[in-house]
């Protein structure tokens, strides 16, 4: 089985061509972001609308992180910028790199997936398998996710917020973890070994986008126990009961995934080693990440726990996601890198 | 939350409850300690202290990612312990190199379980309770719901109240009436989230009920076997090395023979393997008892991968290597073939090992001990060797060669102490026992002779390979409980328990007035467009964005 280079050629230039697009992508959302006007005047009407009664806020999205913090906000409408809204030109120019980010994510999110689906075919089986390879899908899984949400949010600003970890991620790709495509070491070509590694990275990708929901609700959060500064950047974030909406519907999405992806880890480990759970380092950090998001979903139904609290835990969760792909691949070996034979 | 919502079973709200006010006077005796033992079990089964144990549970595996541990990788461990000599005894003793058979692991999850039994047993029963009782009645007040609203609709509370529930097929619901002619309605539906949920926790007990059998029933063997050799199982002094469960005496093994017949690797160019297969040939049951019948073989090829299953035991492929033989001829013109399996050092095959002739023939008494003759040295699949030090560029045999250093002298196999079978006793040669001879690069083929006329041929290679037979009789009830533990996972975090209630009161000329309350356990903001189309239901003709399959 021989490795096609055209193939492989035309993929790096994919990648290259999303890695562009994402970084211009980057700056233009972060154009967008620092010339928003701030979350409390744009949602403020919307908000009280559908909440009518008095009482009402406590216990609207169930989360706490509203109760003092809503009202506040909505003060901060009243007071600051109603008179605003009248001199706006006709499309601001946030908007407009709003607009352009998003169209230049879309084009990069389209030579991403051509690149992945090139390398796949360049090297005759699926693209995921060495740790370039795997990143690059985590990357592409964020962006699609944010594509997705943005498609039901048009208003949703936290493009540039996305897009950091993923720019970041994706220079390390193609920077340090580059690695010409190969073939694959028998222990690593398995039916179950693909399924796993697909479904763990897409997962790593959803909860990569959920984890920096959660930092940035934490963010905001702080920004309004500090006193919601109306003058500060974090006040264009969205507001706290949208963020965590977000963090959570997408945890609630990958976990699933996640413990799929684990359980089919272990259909391979048996197949593969003998024994279908080593607690080998990989397994181990799989396991604590899994542990920390069962973790987070119960905190969430826990009372004193809610809120900034649980956003805390996903962010850990997040942080041992990362650990576990990173640092455990690089630094600590386990079964995974020696995988078998040889 | 002003509702106290009794249905959603076992809710933290109940948890964390204030303490009932004025405390009855303290027991004394006997009921002071059932009193504290019922304090502790309140405690462990609360959500907080669940929450706080998973951490525990996430936090104490962190040093099994970290640290070296025994049962992954002895050498590692061995080597950490000789680096860090203050820290490394203290951690070992504190079992932080075998984290998951560790007594403080144990307990962490041990306490984890206990609680999770003490939740789910009262959260099914009240479950089932639940599922028989009717929804519950209507809130005095629903304007203090999170969601609500109030309508006008067309005609008597009683017609209303028909179009009401017409709308409402996947609802369970109940009508109640109230004075002055006033009708309430409460529904429910997402029950199936709490089925989700109570199957996802009794399958987390039953995960680790199957792990556990495992450990106890089950058992592994390696053995090493070389091209053309085999093994039958049924004891455990077959295999090399033997780890048994806790329960295993060894007399239940089933009973199968294998021979290796061949081992092929391929390699791409750039030496990555791309395939490694071993032809074997196994028999079981009857036909493998009887040692010296001869049928009843199937032929078979093992490959990473692709485990044999015989008789509820599983056949691995793990590892390779290679045979070395060697022919000597001794001084008295007598014959010997030997070979022996060497041990890979590197990526390229490179492997080390030793040959030992410990009867040389010729020799009586004591003269034996002195004439024994050892081989050692490295056997390289494709070797290399720039300055007359050989090492393998490929893991390919395509040009085998060994660099062997011969010994003669006592070996020093009699006293007991057990030898490397991939070396000889230094000891021995550093007392002067045992006498450095020649070194010699061999070929296939190529032949070396001794001082006293010994020759030594390299006569060519075999091929290993390493077999693991693998035994857990619950693996697959741990796949099972897995797989309910997923759908159980799944149902609970995509179904939604929701509540609304309806009070419909007679307005004036022949109209009502509806007052609609909803409340969502979870995902309240999930809540309003539906609560929308609830509330439409009241209205007299169908709302025009009414979607059919948003009542789900
Ligand atoms: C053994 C470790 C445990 C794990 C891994 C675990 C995991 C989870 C997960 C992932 C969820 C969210 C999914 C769902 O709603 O079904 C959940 C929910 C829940 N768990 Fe656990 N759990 C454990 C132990 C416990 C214990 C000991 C209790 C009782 C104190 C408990 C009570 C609950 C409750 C009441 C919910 C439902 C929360 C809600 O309705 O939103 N769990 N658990």
């Amino acid at each position: 089985m021989a490795i096609n280079t055209t193939l492989e050629a035309l993929s790096d230039n994919g990648f290259g061509a999303a890695a562009a697009a994402y970084t211009v992508a980057l700056i233009c959302s972060a154009v967008e972001f620092s010339s928003r006007r701030t979350a409390a005047t744009r949602s403020a009407g919307r908000e009280y609308a559908t909440v009518g009664a008095p009482g009402a806020l406590l216990t609207r999205d169930g989360t706490p992180g509203g109760v003092p913090i809503v009202p506040i906000a909505g003060a901060q409408a009243g007071i600051g910028h109603i008179g605003r809204v009248g001199n706006e030109p006709k499309i601001p120019w946030g908007e407009r790199f709003g607009k352009a980010g998003l169209l230049v994510t879309i084009l990069g999110f389209a030579a991403h997936v051509f690149s992945i689906v090139t390398r796949g075919m360049s090297a005759g089986r699926m693209p995921l398998g060495n740790m370039y390879e795997f990143t690059s899908l985590i990357c592409a899984t964020v962006i699609g996710v944010w594509l997705a949400v943005k498609l039901r949010q048009r208003a949703l600003g936290i493009g540039v917020f996305v897009l950091i970890p993923v720019v970041l991620l994706m220079y390390v790709a193609g920077a340090i973890l580059h690695t010409p495509a190969a073939v694959l070491q028998p222990a690593l070509n398995s039916y179950w070994k693909w399924i796993h590694v697909t479904t763990i990275s897409i997962s790593s990708g959803i909860l990569l986008f959920s984890g920096v929901a959660s930092v940035l609700y934490i963010v905001r959060t702080r920004w309004e126990v500090r006193g919601a500064r109306p003058d500060s950047v974090w006040a264009k974030l969205p507001e706290p009961a949208t963020l965590d909406r977000i963090a959570y519907r997408t945890a609630i999405l990958a976990f699933p995934l996640f413990t799929f992806a684990v359980i089919t880890g272990a259909l391979w480990a048996e197949v593969a080693w003998g024994r279908y759970w080593n607690w080998d380092p990989k397994e181990t950090c799989a396991f604590i990440t899994w542990v920390i998001y069962a973790g987070y979903l119960h905190a969430r139904s826990t009372a004193g726990w809610r809120g900034t609290k649980s956003a805390w835990i996903s962010v850990v969760g997040f942080a041992s996601m990362m650990f576990n792909l990173f640092f455990v691949n690089m630094v600590i070996s386990g079964l995974h890198s020696y995988a078998g034979l040889n | 939350m002003s509702v106290r919502d009794d249905t959603h079973l076992r809710n933290d709200d109940q948890l964390d409850a204030p303490p009932a006010s004025a405390p009855p006077p303290p027991p004394r005796g006997i009921g002071a300690w059932v009193a504290f033992a019922r304090n502790i079990w309140r405690q462990l089964t609360s959500m907080r202290v669940a929450l706080i144990l998973l951490f525990m549970l996430a936090l104490a595996s962190l040093p099994g990612a970290l640290l070296p541990q025994w049962n992954l990788n002895q050498a590692k461990t061995a080597t950490f312990l000789i680096n860090h000599p203050t820290l490394g005894p203290i951690l070992n003793r504190l079992g932080f190199f075998g984290v998951f058979s560790s007594p403080w692991y144990a307990a962490i999850y041990l306490a984890l379980f206990t609680s999770l039994i003490g939740c789910l047993v009262p959260r099914t029963w009240d479950f089932v309770k639940a599922l028989r009782a009717k929804p519950v009645p209507t809130p005095r007040n629903l304007f203090r719901l999170p969601h609500q609203a109030g309508v006008a609709a067309a005609g008597e509370p009683e017609a209303v109240a028909g179009r009401i529930e017409a709308g409402m097929a996947r609802w369970r619901r109940t009508r109640r009436s109230e004075p002055a002619g006033v009708l309430t309605i409460s529904a429910e539906k997402g029950f199936l989230r709490e089925v989700g949920n109570l199957v996802f926790h009794l399958s987390l007990l039953g995960l680790l009920a199957a792990i556990a059998v495992g450990k106890l029933l089950g058992f592994e063997g390696t053995i090493v076997v070389t091209e053309g050799g085999g093994f039958c199982s049924g004891s455990p002094s077959v295999y090399d090395t033997f780890r048994p469960g806790l329960l295993v005496d060894g007399t239940r093994l089933a009973p199968f023979c294998v021979d290796v017949d061949s081992f092929t690797a391929e390699y791409t160019d750039a030496g990555q393997a791309t395939l490694f297969n071993a032809a074997i040939r196994y028999r079981t049951g009857a036909a493998a008892a009887d040692a010296t019948g001869t049928d009843g073989w199937t032929a078979r090829n093992l490959q990473v991968n692709d485990p044999l299953r015989i008789s509820g035991e599983r056949l691995y492929l793990l590892g390779h290597g290679f045979t070395p033989s060697f022919q000597v001829t001794f001084p008295n013109g007598e014959v010997r073939e030997a070979s022996q399996t060497f041990q890979p050092s590197d990526g390229n095959l490179t492997s080390e090992g030793a040959v030992k002739f410990l009867n040389p023939p010729g020799y009586t008494g004591d003269e034996v001990r002195q004439h024994q003759l050892a081989i050692v040295g490295i056997f390289a699949p494709t070797a290399h060797s720039p300055g007359g030090v050989m090492t393998s560029i490929a893991p390919a045999p395509k040009n085998p060669g060994v660099a062997i250093q011969l010994y003669r002298g006592d070996l020093g196999m009699e006293d007991g102490a057990s030898q490397s079978i991939f070396g000889i006793d230094q000891r021995q040669v550093d007392n002067g026992k045992l006498t450095k001879l020649t070194r010699a690069n061999l070929m296939v083929g190529e032949s070396m002779t001794l001082d006293d006329g010994t020759t030594i041929t390299f006569t060519g290679y075999k091929q290993w390979v390493q077999l693991q037979t693998s035994y857990d009789p619950a693996q697959g009830y741990a796949l099972i409980f897995a797989i309910t533990l997923l759908t159980g996972l799944m149902l609970s975090l995509t179904i939604k328990r929701r509540r609304v209630w309806y009070r419909i009161k007679p307005g004036p000329d022949g109209g009502s007035w509806v007052e609609v309350g909803g409340l969502a356990r979870t995902d309240q903001a999930g809540y309003g467009e539906e609560f929308d189309s609830l509330v439409d239901l009241a209205r007299d003709r169908p709302p025009p964005l009414a979607k059919p399959g948003s009542s789900r």
